[in-house]
């Protein structure tokens, strides 16, 4: 005991969750089937909580791209990107992330929650002041703190509360560093990026955007959102993951800053850490090439959040703000969510439990994301379950 | 630093007053009670309650400085000389 004395309240949550038979934040994927199936607790479920928007997981091309690049180059780099783990595939892919943002500079990383990590903590430092949304990511959060810059934080997508901080900081404001989500994660709501570009033109603060759920989503080329709202150049820093539209892992950083090269030379979560594979970086190019060209895959993609967003606003469901591919679904406290939870994954649906403080607000969510992938059959598969269920639930938490 | 009195015991009545109006605190609010612990406010509520006072006063609380604040007390002194800054 000693050191896990503090964490008895996770071993009592966990003993009211074994009793129930499957523990929620710990599902074993027997076997992945495709994009959208898998096999879970003995039964094939329909995935609708997966990050995996363009479904470019089992993408042949992306598939035969990595295979080949493990067998030409191996199955690691054994190494920090500073060290033996810069491959000629790290720097092409460097290179085509530029290209595809059309910024000047780009990093990769190990992992987006690494990039947001390095890039943060590098950037800010005591004396700085950062002030990020309230329902920034774990990854936002913990790269601030670990620069041990001022952190302040603003309401959630409220830019009326950022003005106000902003008018507080005086003339700190032009050399604090604001951070926001092109999606965010839980409610899928985009932040006003268009506001607060325009509020970076009367204070003339950095502004950094983290496009993790928007990457391949949003804009006509699929940048996200400083596409969508027409803002690229106002961006200073784009932070993205591997791990959702691109199917893989890893993260990465873009910039017109020519400085941000400099990262690479101090920032310990690039310096300490293994570089991605050589299997992740030619799939994850390979998939780039796809992203880029997939206008198809988006509408395909928004086709189906319109469809499930609506199939759900119709059964009486409160959602999440606006219609993308992350819909939230609120079903009231946290033991009716974990047994909504459970009886979508009893009739063959997984989505994603989501409990405060991970969910905004102390409300407690079924999250669902839904992919390129999916086929309309699928998606009327979802609303129809979670039609029985609103029957089960009686819909206590759906708008009078 | 000599405390201004009276400024201390207006901050200490305002905050009170918002605290007042969050369900499950306790009637009697003292300036030594824990926020957390004895006044029974998890992480969501703090938030409300700050951000309520940062409006009230025109001011901004770091995250940082928030970590140190356990009593009523603490936030009072504290609101105070963000005010006076
Ligand atoms: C907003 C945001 N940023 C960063 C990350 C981390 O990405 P990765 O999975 O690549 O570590 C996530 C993923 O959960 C995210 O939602």
């Amino acid at each position: 005991m000693g050191l896990f004395d503090k964490l008895a309240f996770v071993a009592q949550a966990r003993q009211a969750l074994d009793e129930m038979g499957i523990d929620p934040f710990n599902v074993e994927i027997e076997e992945i089937l495709s994009p959208t199936e898998a096999r879970i607790a003995g039964r094939k479920v329909l995935l609708a909580g997966t990050n995996n928007y363009l479904g470019l997981t089992f993408d042949p091309r992306c598939i035969e791209a990595a295979c080949q690049a493990t067998r030409s180059e191996g199955t690691g780099t054994t190494g920090s990107r500073t060290a033996n783990g810069t491959f000629a595939g790290h720097r092409a892919l460097e290179r085509e992330l530029a290209e595809f943002f059309g910024c000047a500079k780009a990093i990769v990383f190990s992992t987006g929650f690494v990039a947001n990590l390095g890039v943060i903590s590098t950037l800010t430092g005591p004396g700085d002041t950062l002030i990020i949304d309230g329902d920034s990511h774990a990854s936002i959060y913990d790269g601030c703190r670990m620069g041990g810059a001022d952190i302040l934080r603003f309401r959630h997508n409220d830019t009326v509360d950022l003005e106000k901080r902003l008018r507080r900081l005086g003339d700190r404001a032009k050399n604090t560093l604001i951070i926001v989500e092109g999606i965010y994660s839980m409610l899928g709501d985009r932040a006003p990026l268009a506001k607060i570009v325009s509020l970076k033109k009367r204070y003339g603060f950095w502004l950094l955007v983290d496009e993790a759920h928007s990457l391949g989503v949003l804009g006509q080329n699929g940048r996200g959102l400083g596409e969508e709202c027409g803002c690229m150049d106002d961006v200073d820093f784009i932070i993205g993951t591997f791990s959702k539209s691109l199917g893989a892992i890893g993260g990465f950083c873009v910039s017109n800053h020519p400085e941000l090269d400099l990262v690479r030379y101090a920032s310990r979560s690039y310096l300490f850490t293994a570089s991605p594979s050589p299997a992740t970086i030619a799939s994850v190019r390979r998939a780039l090439q796809v992203l880029a060209a997939g206008a198809n895959l988006r509408e395909r993609l928004w086709a189906n959040a319109h469809r499930l967003y609506e199939g759900l606003s119709e059964l009486g469901y409160r959602l999440g703000p606006e219609p993308t591919p992350v819909v939230a679904v609120y079903m009231g406290s946290k033991e009716e969510t974990l047994a909504c939870w459970k009886e979508l994954l009893e009739n063959g649906i997984y989505v994603n439990l989501v409990w405060p403080p991970a969910a905004p607000k102390g409300e407690s969510l079924l999250r669902c994301s839904v992919s390129a992938a999916h086929t309309e059959e699928q998606i009327e598969r979802i609303v129809s379950l979670f039609g029985d269920l609103a029957a089960n639930v009686g819909l206590r938490h759906a708008p009078a | 630093m000599a405390v201004p009195q009276k400024d201390y015991a207006e901050i200490f009545e305002a905050v009170k007053a918002i605290l007042e109006r969050f369900d499950k605190v306790p009637e009697c609010i003292r300036e030594e009670m824990e926020i957390v612990n004895d006044l029974g406010l998890d992480s969501l509520r703090v938030m409300e309650l700050v951000q309520e006072v940062e409006d009230a006063y025109d001011i901004s609380f770091t995250l940082n400085e928030l970590a140190e604040i356990r009593t009523v007390r603490d936030f009072v002194l504290r609101i105070q000389k963000e005010i006076e800054a």
